[in-house]
């Protein structure tokens, strides 16, 4: 397994691309902390990066690899090798080489300008939400054989975390705005990983209090530190479960 | 001749320098010793005392009982306890190198009865604690024309107390309270006051920094208020007053103004009142008031204006609040001119879809319109209400929503199409410059 990481890993960082996500990512990170006398101007403004860009594109990355080395899987998989071990080591591989790109990008402006606990929130849910989306991926990629069509599936997950999601909420909240629905808040706040890592880093700001202002019982929830581990392994039930979904497909898929 | 005559009374008590009196009377003619007689309350602060361990006047009690109207009682540094001090004479007690006076947690520490006190220079502590008799540092009441300069209080339930004054000073003092919010009152309570000068005081963990109920023609400036546990500033009541100059900050729940009329508040910060229900600025029933050039920062809302009419509020600064206004339906006839709008989540807030109220020329951060004709004013009005604060009003638990690109997006498409804004608030001639006075 791990020698498949490590081939992983070489043949990702070959690659250009990997390269100019970095670029991409540390532009953006340096432009908005320069830009911004505030420093938590900058870290508010970051993530909108963090909430749209990272997950799109450790999505969209993750599919068009697994897609782009399939014969070399197909290869594996004719060795003596155990299949979980090869898709592992895949998303291992795809996995440590995107997060290196994040911490190199965002990670390290974020420390060098702001360092405060906001800011280790905010690497924090940038790390989940990047394994996030490569476990997504990996579901996406494993459903299909075809590579358009996976890296469709893998769109459309990118578009309901980020925007169908909360418009279908809002919907929701409009209907029933009659009835008490701060608990219910809390409940699907959890059903969207790209939630979660915003409330995690929002309630860490100075904009807690606005937060308060309106959703008492939710700041509560999540101001504590209950509610932050709550808000932290719900987000790892999103790293594990897509992935062990994908391994059972895996494994049974007729190549 | 007259005048001569006092320069020797003068003189004569400042040689002196002790209590018993220069005989003089007899070389005076029947009418000027009647009007010296008139003349001296105000001119007899010749006379010292001071109060001194190890001598005959080691208390200030004692230099009370032996005082007059007009003299001055200096007190040497020293710990004093005393417990519900009256001072029934118009007299001015200095302290040297700030003594002590502690009142053993008993009861008030000083208590003005008389007009003309003044009272300089100590370090005054412990008072007793009740919110029911109020017990204070300083207590004046009906004292008229008072002076409290240059004193510190310490862990007293209230600070200084004014009850029916009419004029006087107090300035300089700093007034820390005690550190549990059952145990303090106000830092500087005013009742039933007027034509009273607040001036560079500090004041710090008390209920509230100042607070005045019907006290008129005040002057508050350059004071500093902060961390107190209720508001920073907080008076109903109290018209024709005049705020410039001072700094509320971080308090529990900011300042709250209500039921005034005839204010002005100019040039003063309110900044980093972060909490749940906390204002920079609270209006309740305000009218015809001036608010302008202060600075509102870092508040979850910077005003919030409820039931107010004709208030004016021009070049302010709102910067990074939370809500910079929150303007409720009932207010009607408020002006906000050349004022500056940056960093807020929220630039405008209301729960109403009428609109009575004057928006013109303000700088907003978030103003995506143009200038083709170069007037420095954008040509496109500017909604400062957004679509998604509109929809946290109807539903508020949508605010768990703010900041995701779904709030973004329908603010974004308001922008560009607006078709579903209800609020009739526009800014007609919006500032294409940051406004600077």
């Amino acid at each position: 397994m791990n020698k498949i990481i490590k081939y992983v890993l070489h043949d990702i960082f070959r690659n250009r691309i990997l390269l100019a996500y970095v670029v991409l990512l540390s532009l953006s990170s340096f432009g908005l902390f320069l830009m911004n006398e505030d420093v938590s101007k900058g870290i508010s403004n970051l993530l909108t990066v963090l909430l749209i860009v990272i997950p799109l594109v450790s999505v969209l990355f993750t599919t068009i690899y697994f897609f782009n080395s399939y014969e070399f899987i197909e290869l594996l998989v004719a060795q003596p090798l155990k299949r979980s071990k090869i898709l592992l080591g895949v998303y291992a591989g795809v996995g440590l080489s995107l997060l290196s790109a994040f911490w190199l990008g965002i990670g390290l402006p974020v420390i060098i300008f702001d360092g405060t606990i906001v800011g280790w929130y905010f690497l924090l849910s940038g790390t989940l939400l990047t394994m996030v989306f490569v476990s997504l991926a990996f579901l996406a990629s494993v459903l299909t054989r075809d590579k358009t069509r996976g890296i469709g599936i893998a769109m459309l997950l990118w578009f309901y975390f980020t925007l169908i999601f909360d418009g279908i909420v809002l919907m929701v909240m409009f209907a029933f705005s009659d009835y008490p629905l701060e608990k219910l808040t809390i409940f699907l706040s959890c059903l969207n990983p790209v939630d979660l890592a915003r409330i995690m880093v929002l309630l860490k700001m100075d904009i807690s209090a606005l937060m308060g202002y309106t959703g008492a019982i939710f700041n509560q929830f999540f101001g504590s530190s209950a509610g932050i581990v709550l808000a932290i392994s719900v987000m790892l039930v999103w790293i594990v479960m897509p992935i062990a979904l994908a391994l059972r497909i895996f494994k049974r898929k007729n190549l | 001749m007259f005048k001569k005559q006092d320069n020797d009374a003068g003189k004569i008590g400042d040689a002196e320098a002790e209590f018993h009196y220069a005989s003089f009377n007899h070389f005076l003619s029947i009418p000027a010793f009647l009007i010296l007689l008139f003349y001296f309350p105000v001119n007899a602060s010749a006379r010292v005392i001071t109060v001194k361990h190890g001598t005959e006047i080691n208390t200030l009690q004692k230099a009370l009982v032996l005082a007059q109207n007009g003299d001055i009682i200096k007190v040497t540094k020293s710990t004093y306890f005393i417990e519900d001090l009256i001072i029934n004479k118009s007299v001015s007690i200095i302290g040297l190198d700030y003594p002590i006076l502690d009142g053993q947690k008993k009861g008030n520490i000083i208590v003005v009865r008389a007009p003309r006190v003044t009272i300089k220079g100590f370090i005054i502590r412990n008072s007793g604690i009740s919110n029911i008799r109020d017990k204070a540092g300083i207590r004046v009441e009906k004292g008229d024309s008072v002076n409290i300069i240059d004193n510190r209080l310490e862990n007293t339930c209230f600070g200084i107390y004014l009850a029916k004054v009419n004029g006087g000073t107090i300035s300089g003092n700093t007034i820390h309270g005690a550190n549990s919010v059952i145990q303090s009152g106000n830092g500087i309570h005013l009742w039933y006051s007027h034509y009273i000068k607040i001036l560079n005081n500090k004041i710090s963990r008390q209920r509230d920094g100042i607070y005045f109920e019907f006290a008129t023609h005040c002057e508050i400036s350059h004071n500093l208020s902060e961390t107190n546990y209720r508001y920073g500033l907080h008076f109903m009541f109290s018209n024709d007053d005049n705020y410039t100059f001072n700094t509320f900050r971080n308090n529990g729940s900011g300042v709250a103004v209500m039921y005034t009329k005839h204010i002005r508040m100019t040039n003063n910060t309110f900044e980093q009142n972060w909490g749940t229900s906390s204002y920079g600025l609270l209006l309740k029933d305000i009218s015809r008031s001036v608010i302008s050039y202060n600075t509102f920062s870092k508040n979850t809302s910077g005003i919030y204006m409820e039931g107010s009419s004709d208030v004016k509020a021009e070049h302010n600064n709102f910067l990074n609040n939370g809500l910079a206004i929150r303007m409720l339906a009932d207010c009607e006839k408020d002006t906000f001119m050349l004022n500056n709008f940056m960093g807020n989540t929220f630039d405008f807030t209301t729960n109403g879809s009428e609109n009575l109220n004057y928006l013109k020329g303000n700088y907003w951060d978030k103003y995506a319109g143009y200038d083709l004709n170069r007037d420095k004013k954008g040509d496109l009005p500017y909604r400062p209400v957004s679509l998604y604060s509109q929809i946290i009003e109807k539903i508020p638990s949508a605010v768990f929503l703010l900041r995701s690109f779904m709030a973004e997006l329908l603010d974004k498409a308001e922008r560009a199409l607006p078709s579903m804004s209800y609020v009739n608030l526009y800014d007609n001639e919006p500032s294409m410059h940051i406004i600077r006075p």
